[in-house]
């Protein structure tokens, strides 16, 4: 399988890949790790005319702290998220979510801005970004926004991302000693979450689903059960409220609620002992 | 597009179109047939190589995407005079492979682990691995030799 054929642009710095964005029209897209665009390029569910690879800009894979916030580079690769030190302190969550992506090769080609953008509903990450309150900064031609985790994810992979800008920089306040879990039941090592549930519990708390609907969502009927003082089981049983999940060939959506009860439970029960 | 890249320590040098598949690039254009494709969807890690020192799958990479990288495929495990590469010899000495189909990927995923993890537990390992199919071992072997390999560079360097 061999993708449709497109012009190839390198930029060597973010200022050339926004021109090179804007130069390419409606159909370039940028290639970071490609490991979400590549394999959908070859099923030609995605045709782009140019590819805009932006995998060499030196500058955008970092981790660093900033006040009460670890700011991580959009190109920051899964396996140097999942090991590095400052991820592993301040938001454990993450480095342990990083390290649930696929599999090693996986890892070590994809990066943190890659599997926002893509905005994928079974995805990882933008759930761990989403329970930990992250906030996503975009650059364009027209100057910089930061855009909260919460009104990122808007439908089946669309986000609040222009089709001119670039993520840059994901913010992840610093929970640093709070109490986390992350649930990701599936059936084989390797595959996607046929639910997941990332959850932190310390001076925020901010529970979040993977693949219980078209978006990464918050699951907020939980979080305004915990904040009214309900107890873990109850709060739990509110895990699908307003949700619609997907039926697939891996579970019903009835079956989808009934994980996402389960699933939430067990992380706030494991969240709890900080 | 024109690509320069490092593969088993030579240089080689060629116009692609950037739509072609490191694998490809790597199996027609260079003509190294030890990467094996598998599943072409990024599922099977029988296409896995070194790029950089790191497992990649080569099917889910553009050849335009490694211009300027140092490659390493199963061809340039072994040294010069055909010595195996420990990993290797740890497959022959464990019977890690039955149809050798997945092994080629299994072999380069198993050193990049242990690069990473020298010396890995056996969860370590089956975690390590689960990029890479193998229809016929059922695994066990394939463990066993990852094991083997951590212990004797452990024994060499000693
Ligand atoms: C076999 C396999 C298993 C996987 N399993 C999992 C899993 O279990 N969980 C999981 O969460 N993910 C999984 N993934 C997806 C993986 O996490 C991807 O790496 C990630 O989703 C995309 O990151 P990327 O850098 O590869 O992005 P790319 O594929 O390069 O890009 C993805 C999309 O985002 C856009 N984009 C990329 N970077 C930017 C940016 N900085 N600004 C704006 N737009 C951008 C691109 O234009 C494209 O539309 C898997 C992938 C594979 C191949
Ligand atoms: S052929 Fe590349 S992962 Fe299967
Ligand atoms: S030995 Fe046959 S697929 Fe692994």
């Amino acid at each position: 399988m061999i993708p449709a054929s497109f012009d190839y642009r390198r930029a060597s710095n973010l200022d050339e890949a926004l021109m090179m964005l804007s130069d390419g029209g409606d159909d370039a897209k940028l290639l970071a790790g490609g490991h979400s665009l590549l394999p959908l390029m070859k099923l030609r569910l995605a045709a782009p005319s140019t590819l805009v690879d932006i995998g060499r800009i030196p500058d955008l894979s970092y981790v660093r702290e900033e006040g009460d916030a670890l700011v991580i580079g959009a190109l920051t690769r899964h396996r140097d998220v999942e090991t590095n030190r400052l991820v592993g302190e301040h938001a454990p969550l993450v480095a342990h979510v990083a390290g649930q992506v696929g599999d090693p090769q996986v890892r070590h080609r994809g990066t943190i801005g890659g599997s926002v953008a893509h905005g994928d509903a079974a995805s990882d990450l933008p759930a761990a970004c989403l329970a930990m309150g992250a906030t996503f900064t975009a650059v364009s031609p027209s100057g910089t926004r930061t855009i909260d985790s919460s009104q990122f994810f808007l439908g089946f992979l669309e986000t609040a991302l222009r089709p001119d800008e670039i993520l840059t920089e994901i913010s992840v306040p610093k929970a640093t000693g709070a109490g986390w879990s992350f649930q990701k039941f599936n059936r084989r090592a390797q595959d996607w979450a046929i639910v997941g549930v990332a959850a932190v519990r310390g001076d925020r708390t901010g529970v979040s689903l993977v693949n219980m609907g078209s978006v990464p969502v918050r699951a907020s009927a939980v979080e305004a059960a915990l904040a009214g003082g309900a107890d873990e089981t109850e709060a739990a049983s509110h895990a699908s409220d307003g949700l619609e999940p997907p039926a697939d060939l891996n579970a019903s959506s009835e079956y989808r609620r009934h994980l996402a009860k389960v699933l939430v439970r067990r992380a706030l029960e494991e969240a709890r002992a900080a | 597009m024109k690509v320069s890249m490092t593969v088993n320590g030579a240089r080689y040098d060629h116009d692609v179109e950037p739509r072609t598949l490191l694998v490809h690039y790597l199996r027609e254009t260079v003509g190294l047939t030890g990467t094996n494709i598998g599943c072409d969807t990024s599922s099977c890690g029988a296409c896995t190589v070194l790029v950089g020192g790191e497992s990649v799958k080569s099917c889910t990479m553009l050849a335009v995407q490694a211009d300027g990288a140092d490659i390493t495929t199963i061809e340039g495990l072994a040294d010069a005079d055909g010595e195996l590469h420990p990993v290797q010899e740890a497959f022959r000495e464990k019977h890690g492979l039955q149809c050798g189909y997945c092994t080629p990927g299994m072999v380069m995923a198993i050193v990049s682990l242990l690069k990473e993890n020298p010396h890995p537990t056996e969860t370590e390992v089956r975690e390590g691995i689960e990029g890479n199919l193998c229809r016929c071992t059922g695994y066990h072997n394939i463990v066993a030799a990852a094991l083997y390999a951590a212990e004797s560079a452990k024994a060499g360097a000693a």
